[in-house]
């Protein structure tokens, strides 16, 4: 019985949409930048993981050149959220979504 | 023995417009890093980066005329096409950096901002928003929105010493990131449904082959919706707008509303043109959402506000709600219309803000409408521009904003879409009301005697030159539109 069953891509795409899910949820309900920050990586990621799963049923090599794109872009995003998240520590202690609320009208 | 690797063949010409905004930018940070804080580094700089874009204009004003002469240019293994469209919206960004780069100049010597990095942040990020205009696969449309996205969220939090100014980076990376994470997912599922990303790729496969299964690439198609939505701050995907325009250094603010605005809908109007025009039943019931919202919440929300920055904010809102309902009727009269717009909102935009920079106290925080009450009484030429620009938006005749709003609306007549043509004849009119209430604040003498914004310094001349350029443009398009309108109807013909 264990022998029928297959792993096809199917299973990695959605593997892939239930990851940029939780991303997704994750980055509307935590308040803490770092995680949010974490949970837009993860999105990245499972974009990663579809491109290849789609190239790999596709029997197409662009969809798995397409995540050294993504990667790249994810790096430099990386940078500079980082960077802006630690200018933000600087000027105060802690830095969460509830905290930033200078400007609202 | 293996063959050689064959690179695909690059027409420079094509791509010199970015070639030369990068190549500024690089020259910038190395001007920097070898004079350090000689007093020189900062106007060589500014010198490099009017030049790099002067250059860049230069050049799309030579592929203006090789291609109405001879045909679009596509290059790099069909990732760049260099049509007319591209073109002329790659003007519009290229007019809205130089002056954005005018604008900054005194304004970061008044703010002690001084820093050359300012001037590269913007040449990269015009180059991210020139490869946009000319994107013709979705992932160089991706890497495009990332290249202009990432040194804006530099800019926007580039004042260190305000906390708005950070607030505002933090609040436009995470939403930002958050929008191209969810563009990008859309690129991997159209990949998946059509096997490729190459936008003429894509039309081809869907004009040859009925897709058994539509989902993936419907689902698609509504996630590049959505995360181009987020760039061109449609309703609802907006709530960064208002926040980010507010808190970012005002020259930054123009910057990112004129240019970033005509570089989305660039893509906007390229990726659904070329490649979805057959599932144009099933996204522009969508696009009629999104403008109507856009239209309703950009005017409504702004009549509640008091803060000036935020009002633009708001109104650039409703704006792009004008620009939807060009795009939503799917013609080329519709594409026109909604280039038209982009060109002339470019200098009404930066226009407003060019003032709200001139008019500002040290601090670029107070922007409260009480801040401006009797400006125009005060400095008469300083205030009456602010009031012209902002009647210029409300669509007063004689003004562009008129006949971008009467060419958006003879669009939408055209295909029949009375109803968005009704809702934003509507828009417009409680839209005039926050306009016409920035003109009577600056018309009626504060109670007290002190001003608080207008120090009355002198204007410095580069910001003169952006204020009357702003002001001869949009009163030359209002005044003798034809050739503009001629432009746009160029600009669609071989989209």
């Amino acid at each position: 019985m264990i022998a029928a069953f297959h792993v096809t891509p199917t299973f990695y795409l959605v593997l892939a949409a239930a990851l940029f899910s939780i991303g997704a949820i994750g980055l509307l309900v935590r308040r803490n930048v770092l995680v949010m920050f974490m949970c837009i990586e993860l999105m990245l990621n499972a974009v990663n993981l579809t491109f290849v799963a789609f190239a790999k049923a596709l029997n197409d090599i662009g969809g798995q050149v397409l995540v050294f794109f993504t990667l790249v872009v994810a790096a430099a995003e990386v940078a500079v959220g980082l960077a802006i998240i630690v200018a933000i520590f600087r000027r105060r202690r802690e830095a969460t979504a509830d905290d930033l609320r200078v400007l609202e009208g | 023995m293996r063959p050689p690797i064959s690179t695909p063949s690059v027409d420079w010409l094509a791509i010199s417009p970015e070639l030369a905004l990068a190549a500024a930018g690089v020259v910038i940070v190395m001007l920097r890093a070898l004079l350090r804080r000689r007093p020189l580094a900062t106007p060589l700089c500014a010198v490099v980066a009017i030049s790099g874009t002067v250059a860049a204009g230069a050049v799309e004003y030579r592929l203006w005329h090789v291609i109405r002469h001879h045909h679009a240019i596509t290059t790099v293994a069909g990732m760049v096409r260099v049509d007319l469209f591209g073109v002329f919206l790659g003007v519009v960004v290229l007019a809205a950096t130089i002056l954005a780069i005018l604008l900054s100049v005194a304004y970061l010597h008044r703010e002690q901002l001084e820093a050359p990095e300012y001037l590269a942040l913007v040449l990269l990020s015009a180059a991210g928003m020139l490869a946009m205009t000319t994107a013709n696969d979705l992932i160089v449309v991706f890497l495009a929105l990332e290249v202009l996205s990432i040194p804006l969220y530099v800019l926007a939090a580039f004042d260190r010493r305000r906390l708005s100014s950070q607030e505002a980076g933090i609040k436009y990376f995470v939403l930002g990131s958050f929008s191209s994470a969810i563009f990008l997912y859309g690129v991997a599922l159209c990949y998946g449904a059509t096997g490729t990303t190459s936008l003429t790729g894509i039309a081809d496969f869907l004009s040859r082959n009925t897709l058994l299964d539509q989902g993936t690439l419907l689902a698609g198609i509504a996630m590049l919706l959505v995360g181009l939505g987020f760039k061109v701050a449609a309703v609802p995907f907006h709530m960064w707008t208002p926040d980010v325009y507010q808190g970012a250094p005002t020259p930054v603010t123009s910057f990112m509303s004129a240019a970033t605005k005509a570089a989305g809908f660039a893509a906007l109007l390229r990726v659904f043109g070329v490649a979805f025009p057959l599932y144009r039943s099933d996204w522009r019931p969508a696009v009629w959402a999104l403008a109507v919202l856009s239209l309703v919440v950009g005017s409504v929300a702004a009549v509640i506000q008091t803060d000036v920055k935020r009002i633009l904010a708001y109104s650039s809102i409703a704006h792009a709600g004008y620009v939807l309902i060009g795009f939503q009727a799917g013609t080329s009269r519709g594409r026109e219309a909604a280039l038209l717009y982009l060109f002339v909102y470019a200098f009404m935009t930066i226009g407003a803000f060019a003032v709200i920079t001139v008019a500002a106290r040290r601090g670029d925080d107070h922007h409260s409408l009480d801040d401006y009450r009797g400006l125009a009484l005060e400095r008469p030429v300083v205030g009456g521009l602010l009031i012209f620009f902002v009647l210029a938006q409300a669509g007063v005749p004689l003004t562009g904003g008129f006949i971008a709003k009467l060419e958006v609306f003879s669009a939408a007549a055209q295909a029949n879409q009375y109803g968005l043509l009704i809702i934003g004849v509507l828009a417009s009119v409680v839209a005039a009301f926050f306009y016409l209430r920035i003109a009577y604040t600056l018309l009626t003498p504060g109670a007290e005697a002190p001003k608080p914004v207008a120090a009355l310094r002198r204007v410095d001349v580069w910001s003169a030159v952006v204020l009357l350029a702003c002001a001869a443009l949009v009163l030359v398009v209002g005044v003798v539109p034809g050739a503009f309108v001629h432009w746009a109807k160029d600009a669609t013909f071989l989209l």
